[in-house]
């Protein structure tokens, strides 16, 4: 159940990842591309034009480099995926150049989110690997004069008849001639699972010793020659119209000041410098615009309500309808509640930042025109995007990933690239977009509010029926190639963004669904988050009129919330029936592995405090999409009568994502998901009026409350528990975690107090209140 | 163009800064965009521009500074500013604090290193100068980086969750540190 951690040395060198971002780099290698050297062995997509400038992996004496359509999103999925491709050609420890995201050179992945990227991305390089190591293999056995089978491989060396005593030959020297373009071939054998010696272990992180060392490139690093700075000034309000911008004369007279550019309710500022720009993008010292305010958003303070109005809906999807009604009916323990949780927001640590150079004319030798670095999830949905919106082909539009802020789902990113495109083009000249901490808490795209009508039966052999109601704003906003619309800029030039989703399954209704034994229906209504052409139309409505902030994928989508309800009413069902909530688990699953995440939680469950003198525990399980990892939590709580103040003081996760690649990376992650998910439970909400969101800062202050996020005084000590299973295929480990987190708080808050908690966040003045009922 | 003239990483270097106004109105360029624009300083990052985050902490005579809200008409000429660039470039003999971030995998994003490493610099370097040469226990390091200590309101965040492993990777570098 345990695994070991040795480290290796597993070098990248900074210049090697540094071909992400550099104007040289890219070039280069798209030149050894088109015009393939001697000596290379070349993996292309299957079906690719044998001219293509993409690459999964290119091998030449002097460097392996992987062209990674998945980005690294600071979840160290650039040393996971790495350990994949080394393990595949038998190179043991080595340098390995990583190019990621860039819709010249690398083949499309899609986007890197929703935990996929080792999931599909690392099967997918594997087997690239896999079969630019039949090539050599084929090289070796046609230098040897011998059949394949003759010869092993091992740390980049193919050994005739068994090794270390007998004729040996190098990579390097077989790559030394000779070029081979091969499309991936996905018959080509995987190195089995027992003989992996890289993956399994805990490589240290390639990029961390680099980021120590202020020499890592972020996005926000990027310099072009020339390259000017921009800022935004976004609408006073969600709905205002007609900006009337003044100040020019302050703004002109800020040395360095270049253009205010204005597409309808597009407001931005270029000038030479950082400080100049946001000078005079200021109020305060540049230029000032007044808007007329447009129509009301839903109030924060009427969501519960509003979400459940079937005036605000444009569809409903019923995704699993066993007959529970006649169930619920005739039963005699039969249970209902209402959950709800707030808008969140991503909050990158970083505010969002974007470089664009746009010329007046394309490249006359790769037709390229813009150039866009971005910290993007999906550069060509983005290039494809960006692409109407300056009114250029999609040919013309070249984007180019650069890590930025770790991102956890679509935050500002895309939208940030937009400004620094349109700013771009209105000059003429390359511009770095830097937004302010208001411009991404104001602006970002968030995770949806939802709320929750459960209601189930029990009987003394567990639950005996289940019925999921959802209430969700949709995942909506992400860059869709050919809609300008779907980017922020494009919305405030007055484009439309794309139609609302058709369904929530696996998006807002992520998880929605139990995969407890007992019959469930399990049914979502979706919020029209603005206008639409009609009641059932999902379609927006010119001019374009928000009801709600505009929301996207936020880590893990609607699964948050979800598993926040339902692992919530199973603690309910459970006591309601005198259940044990963690035996009740175990009994309601049928799926072996989904019993040994919750059964390697017992030994805490059955020492767990008493309960009921404000301190108590609670479990929460939850296997990610249905179908993907397992993960269960324990945790326990302290809450001060006094205050209301809910302190986690221990959190047990057991986790169980198929074959581990990296165990050190992966407990990081989880990790990281238990914060997070502490955060979200605790104390992240979005706070707006019907006008705009007012939660633009960190801290709470004298003019607006603060989206507040986790102090190092709220972490309490983190296990996990990891179940590796070499003989299974490896599961994504970005995301299943948190969504057991906040029903596993509001369970352990209950069994401390009594008191059920089915609001989000569990802040002091509600728990408070709580209380006092 | 007004100049101003720092010690920056031990060496002298000087470049103008914008300014606008004068008196009890002059605003001025602020340190953060005039390191990385004029010095080429990588370390610190934009994170809020509000002092609320510590992406962009450097050490100002020693003293953990949000160089975002630092305007550069209140910086001392010949002030001592110290980045995490001139802290050490050579991944083989990195400081202490830099290794042990390393060495337990202190970071997810590691977007917010620069700001724990010059933090927890800074507040470790000055507690060893006041003649205490402890390593500081869990909470105490807690209690720094949640701007709840003696001295220190700021509060430094890691949008990440690496907290467990960065407050772990500060004792251990304290613990060379003090030797
Ligand atoms: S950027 Fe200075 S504290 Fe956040
Ligand atoms: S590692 Fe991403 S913010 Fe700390």
């Amino acid at each position: 159940m345990n695994t070991q951690t040795t480290r290796r040395q597993f070098l990248l060198g900074s210049g090697a990842i540094a071909i992400g971002f550099t104007l040289a780099g890219p070039a280069k290698a798209a030149s050894a591309a088109s015009h393939d050297r001697d000596g290379l062995v070349r993996v292309t997509a299957a079906g690719a034009p044998a001219d293509t400038t993409q690459s999964w992996l290119v091998l030449t004496d002097k460097e392996i480099t992987v062209y990674s359509g998945k980005v690294e999103l600071g979840t160290g999925v650039q040393t996971a995926l790495t350990q994949m491709v080394v393990e595949e050609l038998r190179l043991g420890v080595a340098d390995v150049g990583w190019v990621q995201g860039d819709t010249l050179l690398s083949v499309s992945q899609g986007v890197t989110a929703g935990s996929k990227t080792v999931q599909n991305g690392g099967i997918q390089l594997q087997q690239a690997a896999a079969t630019a190591y039949q090539e050599l293999l084929h090289r070796a056995a046609a230098y040897f004069k011998v059949a394949p089978e003759q010869l092993a491989a091992e740390n980049g060396r193919f050994y005739l008849n068994g090794r270390p005593s007998g004729r040996s030959v190098t990579y390097k020297k077989l790559l030394k001639s000779g070029v081979t373009v091969r499309p991936v071939d996905q018959t080509v054998p995987l190195v089995a699972a027992e003989d992996y010696v890289v993956v399994g272990t805990s490589v240290p992180r390639v990029d961390l010793p680099a980021k120590a060392n202020a020499t890592f490139r972020f996005l926000h690093d990027v310099k072009v020659p020339g390259m000017l700075h921009g800022r935004v000034v976004r609408p006073s309000g969600r709905n205002a119209t007609q900006p009337v911008i003044g100040g020019l004369d302050r703004a002109k007279a800020i040395a360095g000041f270049v253009d205010v550019v204005q597409r309808d309710r597009f407001i931005g500022v270029v000038a030479t410098s950082e400080w100049a720009a946001s000078a005079a993008a200021s109020s305060r010292t540049g230029i000032t615009v007044s808007w007329t305010s447009g129509a009301k958003l839903i109030p924060q303070a009427d969501l519960p309500t509003a979400v459940r109005d079937p005036a605000n809906h444009y569809t409903s999807v019923v995704e699993i309808d066993d007959d529970v009604a006649p169930i619920l009916a005739g039963a005699d323990k039969v249970l209902s509640s209402q959950y709800f949780s707030p808008f969140h927001m991503h909050a990158g640590m970083g505010a969002s930042s974007a470089v664009a150079d746009v010329r007046r004319t394309p490249d006359p030798e790769t037709g390229v025109q813009a150039t866009i670095w971005s910290g993007t999830q999906d550069v060509n949905a983005l290039a494809g995007a960006i692409a109407p919106l300056l009114g250029l082909p999609r040919s013309a539009v070249r984007v180019i990933y650069v890590e930025a802020t770790g991102c956890y789902g679509h935050n500002g990113a895309d939208d940030c690239a937009a400004d620094a495109a349109v700013l771009s083009q209105a000059v003429g000249k390359p511009v770095r977009v830097q937004w302010t901490r208001q411009d991404e808490h104001g602006w970002e795209p968030l995770g949806g509010a939802q709320a929750h009508d459960m209601q189930g039966a029990v009987g003394p052999d567990g639950i005996i029926a289940w019925s999921h109601l959802n209430y969700a704003a949709t995942a909506n906003s992400r860059p869709v190639a050919g809609v300008p619309g779907t980017l922020l800029a494009g919305a405030l030039m007055g484009l439309l963004p794309a139609p609302l989703p058709s369904t929530s399954v696996d998006t807002s209704g992520r998880n929605a669904p139990v995969t407890y034994g007992f019959p469930q229906r399990v049914e979502a209504r979706l919020l029209k988050s603005f206008e639409t052409t009609g009641p059932a139309s999902a379609v927006a409505a010119s001019p374009l009129t928000y009801r709600i902030p505009r929301t996207t994928a936020l880590r893990s989508l609607g699964g948050f919330s979800n598993s926040f309800a339902n692992e919530s009413f199973f603690d309910e069902l459970a006591h309601a029936g005198g259940h044990d909530p963690l035996e009740l688990r175990i009994a309601s699953l049928t799926d072996p592995r989904a019993v040994a995440v919750c059964e390697a939680l017992r030994p805490m469950w059955r020492g767990r405090p008493a309960g009921g003198d404000g301190t108590g525990a609670g479990v929460a399980f939850q296997q990610y999409e249905v179908v993907n990892a397992y993960a269960a939590a324990y945790v326990e709580v302290r809450v001060d009568p006094a205050t209301g103040k809910v302190t986690v003081t221990r959190v047990v996760v057991a986790h169980d994502c198929g074959l581990i690649i990296n165990p050190d990376g992966l407990r990081n992650q989880i990790e990281g998901n238990v914060v997070q998910g502490i955060g979200r439970a605790l104390k992240e909400q979005v706070s707006y009026t019907d006008d705009r969101i007012t939660s633009v800062t960190w801290q709470t202050n004298a003019s607006n409350p603060g989206y507040e996020v986790m102090r190092f005084s709220d972490v309490p000590a983190i296990e996990t528990i990891l179940i590796n299973h070499t003989d299974k295929p490896p599961l994504g480990a970005g995301e299943p975690a948190i969504g057991t987190i906040g029903g596993a708080i509001g369970n352990a808050i209950f069994a401390a107090t009594g008191k059920r908690i089915r609001t989000l966040p569990f802040t002091p003045d509600r728990v408070k209140a709580a209380l006092a009922e | 163009m007004p100049f101003r003239t720092i010690l920056l990483n031990g060496k002298e270097v000087t470049a103008e800064y914008q300014a606008i106004g004068s008196g009890a109105s002059e605003s001025s360029e602020i340190l953060l965009y005039w390191l990385r624009e004029q010095f080429g300083q990588h370390g610190p990052r934009f994170g809020c521009g509000l002092a609320q985050c510590g992406a962009c902490t450097v050490l100002v005579d020693d003293v953990p500074t949000r160089s975002c809200v630092v305007q550069l008409h209140t910086v001392e000429d010949l002030a001592e500013v110290r980045t995490l660039d001139g802290l050490s470039h050579d991944e083989k003999d990195p400081h202490p604090l830099q290794r042990e971030f390393v060495e337990l995998q202190a970071g997810q994003c590691g977007f917010c290193i620069n700001g724990m490493i010059m933090g927890s610099l800074g507040w470790i370097e000055g507690r060893i100068a006041g003649g205490d040469r402890s390593v500081p226990s869990e909470d105490e390091v807690k209690a720094f980086l949640s701007g709840a200590a003696p001295g220190n309101t700021r509060n430094y965040i890691c949008r990440c969750g690496t907290h467990t492993r960065i407050v772990a990777a500060i004792r251990s570098a304290a613990e060379e540190m003090a030797r």
